[in-house]
């Protein structure tokens, strides 16, 4: 047996609230798979778009502080569930490379920024340094019957430069994760498409009309659910489907999963630890009809 | 001796950054030099005679000439100081443009370093020997490497200049990408129609001898005298007796081959003819789909074939062929465009190239000429041209123009009304490049008559929507995002260099560009020559161009042949290794390590010598440096010479 991974866990803001679940289960299932996840002590924001937007430096000092935090732990590699906070972590790294950049960032924190720490996401080391055939081998409830369509979001493999991971226009890491887990994957043609993101609040119908094609095209492809890796998304999807629904006049009800968490349902994790039940468009009649009943004791609720 | 010093202003071009009459006034105290002076264009017309004046007047005996690289103008001033009766090697040249004006911006450290390059070039003057050329005799016959447009040109105008050809074609039949298209720009005549009497031409000129289906394997020699072993692959079909009935593919059971010619539209038998006016008309087995020759069973061809050509057991064969000179004219190969993972990367049957669709839109391919949308075979409503695939994208690592796709797009709009009124055509494209004698008419025509809808923009997905494709894109003139609905989409794909023309310049001995194009010997001056001397191009292999184009560097290189082959004895370079046969020991190293095989063993008096074969050395100076003896010296660069160069630099 190889050596355990270890990585230090970077969750983001999100998984204190709105994506409360993708931590949960990403939480859940690296320890089903032995990988083991220590948090970064007293990790900050990543500043997220709003800081990126204003001013570069001060944006790459929120992440370079949270690097130095990683280092000082004596790890090498941190992982992040949210392809967002790793944007910023790579982005940072990538503008860093440049000296008088570093110089200003390293300023602002007052001592050395670092640059040795690599970064990646949750769905990467899976792929990446876990490997699909191992957790083909860790199903134990196979999804079969499941038809989902994976949904990548705009900004986890691009700019490639940047997120050096799959490809930009094409990704397969989700879908070949959901066929390893039983399920079958429709070839959805807008896996990297944007879903409005942040324009949920200045410019709603954007987000009405971008995450409405999501949808409509996910159902066309004769999908039962969409699996996503991006907080922003997968909010974008559940949270405003109602929303969605009475702004184009269709009627979805579309389960939008974690794909984390359907690892966990295949993994025989309970639904409880996987937070199934934060989703806002229930899934109940898609789990059903995977023959898994749910947790006994969400049943009786 | 006495040496002349000439420092060139060439115009501001060095004057700017040199003061070159500071460097000339240094350069008068130099051993040897008897003159120096700064002249304003050391090249023109008073510029030459103020050497030869000098050389009289002040009886030199040596001259150098500070301007500019020796690639430029070494072959000017040798033939000047010769007008004044000096030996041509009694003469050197000091870069101070390309390798200090251009590049140095200080005018101090500028002039010391070209007077520098100046006090070398003069000692090594002082240990040069006058050198004779010996006269040799050429070969007269020529050989073209690809059977394209351009090859094919070069071809008849030798043959028609009275020599012989030998024309070598990789595939089974010559004809290159023009044979593959229906029409041509800008007059929309009919492609095979004009090249087809110039195969057939090919095909019956006393003066060419076709290989096809064969390659290159090696060449050896010299401008004059080159040797080329060429490979005839095995078609497993002797082509004595073949004539072309087609009988055998009529009846041969394995349907699937992949159809090379028609650009995978379609599918073609294991033995085939790749379309009817081939040149030459000759059936070849494709070994990957021959059941015969995969499996053993089947050999239904050797049963029809009315002539009995069919053999199994037929293996690749060499020839070897001498000729004087070489046109490479081995064209172009399209970009492969599926790493565009925003067009679908190849998973869409509906996204298709621009080649396919010259295929589609052909009398004689294999739609018969009917547009159809490969997924369904549905004619198409709507159809989008996308320009600019592979071409001037730095992303894809093709920063450069393929120059035609411009052009042939607007062809294709045009035809597509023509063969489907009822279709609408899209094409995005970045800017239009219609440079050509009535290009830009053509262009037009497409979009006022043919109503092609022009959109500047680039496409950033396409992707399946229902039984249709969604093309979006920017529309940048309207500051829009535009997204049509399209039934084909047609990506215009530029061009790269042909598979496999690393490899072939190498053989060559010929420089080729980052992107694998030949590099002309003067992007200006010299376009079809190359850095070696009897080796020219013709057509895409020097860089993507038009048949216009192609055709008329195919008559260019032809001139340069014949203009070659018009003397009867060329003059060596004496610029080659000599074995000092007292110094030589007979250890054989030199032999070993010469490049070229250009060194022998003699015998001198019952002792083992080393002896250079004058004519085959390239003057590549390896074996000077093998010689544990000094024995092997390169003429005008002896170890002496080279060595008071370094002697002129390191003396403080
Ligand atoms: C879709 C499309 C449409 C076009 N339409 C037009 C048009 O309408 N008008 C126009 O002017 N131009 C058009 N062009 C451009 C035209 O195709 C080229 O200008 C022309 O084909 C160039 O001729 P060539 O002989 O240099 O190269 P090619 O046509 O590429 O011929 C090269 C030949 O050399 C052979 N070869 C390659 N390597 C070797 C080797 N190592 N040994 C031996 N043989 C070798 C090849 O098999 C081939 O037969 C079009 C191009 C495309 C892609
Ligand atoms: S290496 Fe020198 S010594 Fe040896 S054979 Fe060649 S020339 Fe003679
Ligand atoms: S210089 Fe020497 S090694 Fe080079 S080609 Fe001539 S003989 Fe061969």
């Amino acid at each position: 047996m190889s050596v355990s991974l270890t990585y230090a866990y970077y969750p983001g803001c999100s998984s204190t609230g709105t994506s409360i679940e993708y931590d949960m289960s990403s939480r859940a299932i690296c320890a089903a798979l032995d990988i083991t996840l220590t948090d970064v002590p007293n990790w900050s924001c990543c500043g997220s778009t709003p800081a990126h937007t204003v001013d570069h430096t001060l944006s790459s000092a929120l992440s370079a502080r949270n690097l130095c935090q990683v280092a000082s732990m004596g790890l090498t590699a941190a992982v992040t569930p949210c392809p967002s906070c790793l944007s910023n972590l790579k982005t940072a790294q990538h503008r860093m490379k440049n000296d008088s950049f570093r110089e200003k960032v390293s300023k602002l924190l007052d001592k050395p920024a670092d640059i040795t720490v690599e970064t990646k996401s949750v769905l990467q080391i899976l792929v990446e340094d876990y490997g699909i055939e191992k957790i083909k081998a860790k199903v134990t409830k196979p999804l079969t019957g499941l038809i989902v369509a994976a949904y990548y979001g705009c900004i986890m493999n691009r700019p490639a430069e940047i997120m050096n991971f799959d490809d930009r226009e094409h990704p397969m890491a989700m879908d070949n994760i959901m066929t390893a887990l039983g399920a079958t994957v429709v070839p959805f043609p807008l896996k990297v498409e944007c879903c409005g993101a942040s324009f949920g609040i200045p410019r709603k119908d954007v987000v009405m009309r971008l995450s409405g094609k999501l949808l409509d095209t996910a159902k066309e492809m004769g999908a039962m659910a969409l699996v996503t890796a991006c907080p922003l998304c997968q909010m974008n999807l559940d949270m405003r489907q109602e929303q969605i629904n009475s702004a184009n006049g269709s009627k979805h009800h579309m389960p939008i999963f974690y794909f984390t968490q359907l690892m966990g349902l295949a993994f025989g994790l309970s639904e409880k630890e996987l937070g199934i039940d934060k989703l806002c468009v229930n899934p109940r009649s898609v789990i059903n009809a995977l023959g898994m009943e749910g947790d006994s004791k969400e049943k009786s609720q | 001796m006495k040496i002349g010093v000439f420092v060139c202003h060439c115009g501001s071009n060095i004057e700017g950054t040199v003061d070159t009459a500071a460097v000339a006034a240094a350069a008068r105290e130099f051993p040897g030099v008897a003159f120096a002076t700064d002249t304003m264009y050391t090249c023109s017309e008073p510029g030459q005679e103020e050497i030869v004046n000098a050389i009289k007047e002040h009886q030199l005996d040596g001259v150098v000439v500070a301007s500019c690289t020796p690639r430029m103008h070494e072959q000017t001033f040798r033939r000047t100081v010769e007008r004044a009766g000096l030996n041509r090697y009694l003469f050197e040249m000091a870069n101070i443009r390309e390798h200090v004006s251009w590049i140095g911006k200080d005018r101090e450290a500028n002039t010391n370093k070209a007077t520098e390059l100046v006090r070398m070039a003069a000692s090594k003057l002082l240990h040069n020997r006058p050198l004779l050329s010996k006269q040799f005799d050429i070969n007269k016959r020529v050989l073209i490497i690809g059977g394209g447009v351009a090859g094919i040109q070069a071809a008849l105008d030798c043959a028609e200049g009275g020599l012989e050809v030998i024309l070598v074609e990789k595939t089974t039949t010559i004809g290159g990408k023009m044979a593959k298209l229906d029409k041509t720009f800008p007059t929309v005549d009919c492609s095979c129609c004009i090249l087809g009497p110039r195969m057939v031409d090919v095909a019956q000129h006393p003066n060419i001898t076709l290989y096809a289906y064969s390659e290159i394997e090696e060449v050896s020699g010299y401008v004059g005298n080159f040797e080329v072993k060429v490979k005839k692959k095995a078609t497993y079909v002797d082509w004595d007796k073949c004539t072309g009935c087609g009988i055998c593919m009529t009846k041969c059971p394995s349907k699937k081959a992949t159809d090379f010619f028609n650009e995978g539209i379609g599918k073609t038998t294991a033995i085939n003819i790749p379309f009817p006016q081939a040149i030459p008309k000759k059936a070849k087995i494709d070994a990957n789909f021959c059941m015969k020759l995969q499996k053993g069973k089947c050999g239904i061809c050797a049963k029809v074939c009315p002539s009995g050509c069919i053999d199994f057991t037929q293996q690749d064969e060499f020839v070897t062929e001498k000729v004087g000179a070489i046109v490479a004219a081995t064209g172009f190969d399209l970009f492969d465009w599926t790493v565009y993972g925003e067009y679908g990367g190849g998973r869409y049957p509906d996204v298709i190239t621009s080649l396919q669709y010259e295929r589609m839109l052909s009398a004689s391919g294999p739609t018969g000429g009917h547009i159809k949308r490969p997924s369904d075979g549905k004619e198409p409503k709507n159809v989008v041209f996308i320009q600019c695939v592979g071409s001037r994208d730095k992303s894809v690592g093709r920063p450069y123009c393929t120059g035609f796709c411009c052009m042939y797009t607007a062809k294709q709009a045009i035809l597509t009304k023509d063969h489907l009124p009822e279709a609408q055509t899209y094409v995005f494209y970045m800017d239009i490049r219609a440079t050509g004698k009535n290009y830009d008419e053509f262009t037009r025509r497409a979009m006022e008559e043919y109503n092609a809808k022009y959109i500047r923009g680039r496409v950033s997905m396409i992707y399946p929507k229902g039984d249709s494709l969604l093309v979006r894109g920017a529309d940048t003139l309207m500051g829009t995002q535009v997204e049509v609905d399209a039934d084909l989409v047609v990506l215009a794909v530029g061009a790269d260099s042909s598979a496999g023309a690393a490899g072939l310049a190498e053989k060559l001995r010929i420089s080729y560009d980052s992107y694998g194009f030949y590099m002309e010997g003067h992007p200006k001056l010299k376009p079809v020559e190359t850095n070696t001397a009897g080796v020219y191009l013709a057509g895409c292999c020097q860089g993507p161009k038009d048949i216009p184009s192609s055709v008329a560097q195919g008559s260019a290189a032809a001139s340069k042949v014949l203009g070659l082959f018009s003397k009867d004895k060329l003059a060596s370079d004496p610029q080659v290794s000599v074995v000092d046969i007292k110094r030589c020991i007979g250890c054989g190293k030199c032999i070993k390590t010469c490049p070229f095989g250009a060194i022998k063993e003699i015998d001198f008096r019952g002792m083992k010598k080393a002896e250079v074969i004058e004519t085959v050395c390239q003057g590549c100076g390896i074996c000077t440096s093998t010689c544990p003896q000094g024995a092997a010296q390169l003429q005008h660069f002896t170890d002496n010479q080279i060595l008071s160069e370094v002697n002129a630099l390191c003396q403080f």
